[in-house]
């Protein structure tokens, strides 16, 4: 059992379609692990049925864990929301769809922020996912129990959704691999919308070759989706061995403060690692992307006040009991159903469109998004990628900032400016700091951003650089999934 | 002061077409009209979390074939917009709607200008049901959400408008010309057609607006008249007492004919709008807008236009057959044929004597399906105007036709309904006889007592079976009578 | 800033009912983000387009080809309160 849950999703596909690994021997392996789940990873599990079919495709046989904000037809999908407890979707999401096509398999929903709201995954309505590395600690957000399923060893990879940072960020303080692809490029149907101009799915894995197989297979354009297109040509497996020829970019404005020490020392030791493997390192300008959060905060927040709204009560999911007239049952199961970082949300975004503050607001963040998408792409005619941390800090303690909202916001400080202009962004594991407040070490996260469908590009830089830092090799006996012992 | 001056109304109209598409505006649902509730919807157009609209191609056809016909400028670029409010009939509680680019701009309909026309998803049905079926009661609500995305071109005009019967005149037009278009069922009382109306008063002959009110539910073009034709009496009453006008919405109540004040569902109408980020912009091809072109007919207004102008038809003819473009055509042919008679007296023939034969014809069938061809109307024509036969014969004859067909003249024939000239003494002999039959009445003419003559020349014409010209025996009994 | 009537007016707009508790708490941290995000107010932006989009794209279209639509049963069987085929809600009241 032991060897098959150490087996890449690359590595089992292939001994699957050897014929050396059964698709249900395999599958079992997977839902015995996950079983195990002491980290509120899992939302719902895929009840035992060793009985069934699979296509017959690149991840033939391969089990995926999927946040609970994909519609899957007749599971449970409630965006980690009290008002969506027990809802069953009449359909599937387009990304599922894909991933059952290509031949894997739904192994179980992922625990979640509601409604993707949040950095630490402590605003699930079904109680916080721990940290595999160390459970006094948050596994980020908002994809949290996805990233903790993938480096708790409760999954071989993991589907995730990206607004403001939420792959990215959990993956670094998971030490795993996290992929926002460009906007567009992966179907959004069917994904319970948060901020829908920003929104994007993409793969949570431990390496970076199955991140791109798994989006290989999700990428797209779909018909149901119209702000969809696809990558033109596809992804294919990365195999490049050096970084010669290529540019790497470190924003000044992001690099200057508010980063740990321990993350700033990782950082750097990536930048050598870059120009060892024949990369050159170079400074570049993004004058607005200090303003991201500022413009996220807006725009984010106003969209997702207008997407929340159809929680109502009325065609499905919590209505409340004590509803009298229709306001009452509007205003009542709207404050009973929702947490109070949702409210906080809604409450920001009605204000940012309401009369009278529109230009202040909406408008104005909509103009910093192009002055932000025009900096990445002056620093693109520059440079082959900027680089950044993926996060501030590693991994923060349970309800260490759950009382200041702001400063959870500024967790999103690296990972915003990529999402506001829609370009594809990855964060690998580059190393292990110790907390500012001392303690065991922890991931860091090392993020990459090039320009908008220019994927296989970026996975092939990743790629390399992650076997030049080797972190999945010389780590290994650190990581959870490790040793045998599934949980860690 | 508003008493010292005349006080005139100002009427602006807002028009909601439901277009007649196969499938709903933003998903595959077909639409319907009067099938069981919610046996029409789908994840997309009930609202389920994830889902995400895809614009109707055909919707967007239909509203530049409107754009088209009501001349207006068509938006080389625009975009939908997220109208937000709660309320039941709005599963996602924003109508996906057009804000500041609408895809139709300035335009114009006979001598109103049309303000803009823009496209929008429609509502969800809701019956009320409980104590009261009005929306104040108390009591529940069931929606239905098959009528929910249907789409709909919302045509808003200026102002031009100055009475109620003009109001609902212009709206008729519309109604027509949107028809003709085939892009809708324009039907009111099952809300494919919906007439909203904007009314204010001012003294007459200024040009500032005064407060107006909107008025809703106004399912015919009579209750449009009725409902303008109150409110304008109760805003004219009201300023005229010195009192002013609140701007509200009234709804429109048929059984009473009276107005009732709505509450506003969201308070302050706070809608929210912002650009609908599931969507991208349309943008009309060269292509599309020739298609739009080329799908349209000539419009009432145009056919009007031609008619009273080039044709030399009476007003309301022209428009009779403007609305019957079927009929209309058929006249054309008609005219065609018979170049020696006037198109106003070929209209004449088909809007009157043809139509009514048609209405008394247990057929009841179209002109231009009836069994009387253009040819074959143009000979009958010749032969009135050649008084061959009476105008009388000729309805006699053009009932035959409308029966079974056939040549009139043969018809004359068999029917001997020949008229009888003058010359051959047979007439001056009916003639004779009847003066004789009718003493007393010969007597008053000859007294001078023209209105005598009347009783005398009917019985000529039983005699005769109307086959004599009126003019001719008149002529006779005259002489007769030295 | 944001102040407890503005607030007030907001959850209304929203649909939420706060309690007090809420409200207060609400005031303070909306106000505290406010003051963040306002930053970008004092920036000089004219004449730079707004983005609502980074993909570009536009004509985006569906034939008008009917797809079928829900069971009735299925349309319903998330309803909170199916009655007669039909999804019931309270009537508003007259305000
Ligand atoms: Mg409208
Ligand atoms: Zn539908």
């Amino acid at each position: 059992m032991t060897d098959l849950l150490e087996l890449s999703v690359a590595e089992a596909a292939a001994k699957i379609a050897a014929g050396e690994v059964g698709v249900e021997e395999y599958f079992a392996a997977w839902r015995g692990a996950a079983a195990g789940d002491e980290l509120n990873a899992y939302l719902w599990q895929l009840e035992d049925d060793s009985h069934y079919e699979v296509e017959d495709g690149p991840l033939r046989g391969v089990p995926v864990a999927v946040k609970d904000i994909f519609c899957t037809e007749g599971a449970p999908t409630t965006a980690g929301s009290r008002i969506l407890e027990g809802y069953r979707p009449p359909y599937t999401a387009t990304a599922v769809r894909r991933l059952d096509a290509a031949g894997a398999r739904v192994l179980g929903k992922t625990n979640m922020d509601e409604f993707a709201m949040g950095s630490s995954n402590e605003n699930s309505a079904y109680g916080p996912v721990l940290n595999p590395w160390d459970r006094g600690r948050v596994p980020g957000g908002s994809s949290g129990g996805s990233a903790a399923a993938v480096a708790g060893g409760l999954a071989p990879c993991a589907l995730g959704t990206d607004t403001g940072g939420s792959i990215r960020q959990p993956a670094a303080l998971c030490g795993i691999v996290g992929l926002k692809p460009t906007y567009g490029s992966i179907s959004r149907y069917g994904m319970i919308a948060f901020a829908s101009s920003l929104d994007q799915c993409g793969p949570l894995t431990r390496d970076v070759t199955d991140a791109a197989l798994l989006l290989a297979a999700l990428q797209g354009r779909d018909e149901c989706d119209s702000t969809s297109v696809g990558i033109e040509g596809g992804v294919v497996a990365p195999s490049r061995e050096d970084l010669s020829g290529l540019r790497f970019g470190v924003p000044a404005e992001l690099s200057r403060d508010a980063i740990d020490a321990g993350v700033r020392e990782v950082f750097e030791a990536t930048l050598r690692q870059i120009e060892a493997l024949g990369g050159e390192i170079a400074e570049v300008a993004l004058p607005n992307a200090e303003h991201g959060i500022s413009a996220y905060y807006v725009l984010a927040p106003a969209e997702a006040s207008s997407n929340l709204a159809r929680y109502d009560g009325v065609r499905y999911g919590m209505r409340s009991e004590e509803a009298g007239d229709l306001l009452d049952m509007y205003e009542t199961t709207r404050a009973q159903g929702f947490g109070p970082e949702v409210k906080r949300r809604i409450m920001l975004g009605t204000y940012a469109l309401s009369s009278g503050y529109y230009d202040a607001y909406y408008g104005q963040a909509q103009k910093v998004r192009t002055r932000i998408a025009e900096d990445f792409t002056g620093a693109f005619a520059d440079v082959d990628f900027v680089v950044t941390p993926t996060s501030p800090s590693v991994a923060f303690g349970l309800g260490e900032k759950t009382d200041d909202p702001l400063s959870m916001y500024l967790n999103d400080f690296f990972t915003v400016p990529m999402s506001l202009a829609g370009i594809p962004a990855i964060s690998i594991p580059a190393g292990l700091a110790a907390p500012a407040g001392g303690g065991p070490q922890l991931p860091v996260g090392f993020q990459i951003a090039a320009p908008a469908f220019a994927e296989q590009k970026l996975l092939e830089a990743a790629y390399a650089l992650e076997q030049g830092i080797g972190f999945n090799q010389a780590q290994r006996e650190l990581l959870p999934w490790a040793g045998g012992n599934g949980n860690g | 002061m508003a008493e010292a001056r005349e006080l005139e109304a100002v009427i602006g109209l807002e028009i909601h077409v439901q277009l007649a598409t196969k499938t709903k505006m933003f998903c595959g649902c077909e639409l319907s009209f009067g099938d069981e509730p919610n046996v029409h919807t789908c994840p997309v157009c009930l609202a389920h979390p994830g889902v995400l609209p895809v614009v109707n191609e055909q919707a967007i056809q239909y509203a530049l074939q409107i754009a088209a016909a009501l001349g207006c400028e068509v938006a080389p670029r625009s975009i939908f917009h997220r109208k937000n409010y709660f309320y039941p009939d709005s599963p996602k509680a924003y109508q996906i709607s057009q804000y500041d680019i609408p895809i139709a701009g300035a335009g114009k309909l006979g001598d109103v200008r049309i303000h803009r026309a823009h496209l929008e998803e429609d509502a969800a049905k809701m019956i009320h049901v409980g104590e009261s079926g009005r929306i104040h009661g108390s009591g529940a609500s069931l929606v239905d959400f098959n009528r929910g995305g249907t789409p709909l071109v919302e045509i808003v005009t200026e102002p031009d408008l100055r009475g109620a019967a003009e109001a609902a005149q212009w709206a008729r037009l519309l109604r027509e010309t949107v028809r003709q278009l085939g892009v809708s069922d324009v039907n009111m009382e099952e809300g494919s057609l919906r007439v909203d109306a904007n009314v204010s008063v001012r003294p007459a002959g200024s040009e500032e607006l005064g407060t107006k009110t909107e008025l809703k539910n106004m399912n015919s073009f009579r209750f449009l008249q009725r409902g303008v034709e109150a409110e304008i009496e109760r805003q004219v009453a009201l300023v005229g007492a010195g009192g002013t006008v609140e701007q509200e919405t009234l709804h429109f109540d048929p059984a009473s004919g009276s107005l009732t004040s709505l509450r506003s569902k969201e308070e302050a109408h706070d809608y929210r709008y912002f650009p609908e980020p599931d969507l991208v912009a349309i943008v009309p091809t060269e292509q599309m807008l020739r298609e739009a072109r080329e799908a349209l007919p000539e419009l009432p207004a145009a056919r009007i236009e031609r008619y009273v102008g080039e044709l030399g038809l009476a007003e309301d003819v022209a428009a009779t057959l403007a609305a019957d473009p079927e009929t209309a055509a058929y006249f054309e042919q008609v005219d065609a044929v018979a170049e020696a008679i006037e198109s106003r007296v070929v209209a004449n023939w088909v809007t009157g004597e043809l139509a009514a034969a048609l209405r008394h014809s247990e057929e009841g069938v179209s002109a231009a399906d009836s069994k009387v061809e253009p040819g074959t109307l143009a000979a009958l024509m010749a032969l009135v105007g050649e008084k061959t036969i009476s105008h009388g014969s000729g309805k006699k004859v053009l009932a035959v036709l409308v029966a079974e067909g056939g040549d009139p003249a043969a018809i004359v024939e068999r029917e001997g309904l020949a008229q009888m000239a003058g010359e051959d003494g047979e007439l001056e002999a009916i003639v004779a006889a009847a003066i004789a039959a009718d003493p007393e009445a010969a007597e008053q003419i000859r007294a001078g007592n023209g209105k005598a003559i009347g009783a005398i020349v009917g019985a000529v014409m039983r005699e005769t079976k109307g086959r004599a010209d009126g003019g001719e025996v008149n002529r006779l009994i005259k002489q007769q009578l030295g | 800033m944001i102040d407890r009537e503005q607030v007030l007016h907001v959850a209304r707009l929203a649909r939420l009912r706060l309690s007090d508790a809420e409200v207060e708490q609400m005031t303070g941290e909306l106000s505290g983000i406010l003051e963040h995000v306002d930053r970008i107010g004092k920036l000089d932006l004219e004449g730079v387009e707004p983005t609502s989009h980074v993909v570009a794209l536009e004509n985006v279209l569906r034939p008008d080809l009917p797809r079928p639509s829900l069971a009735k049963d299925v349309a319903l069987a998330e309803a909170p309160e199916p009655v007669n085929g039909a999804f019931r809600v309270p009537s508003p009241q007259a305000e």
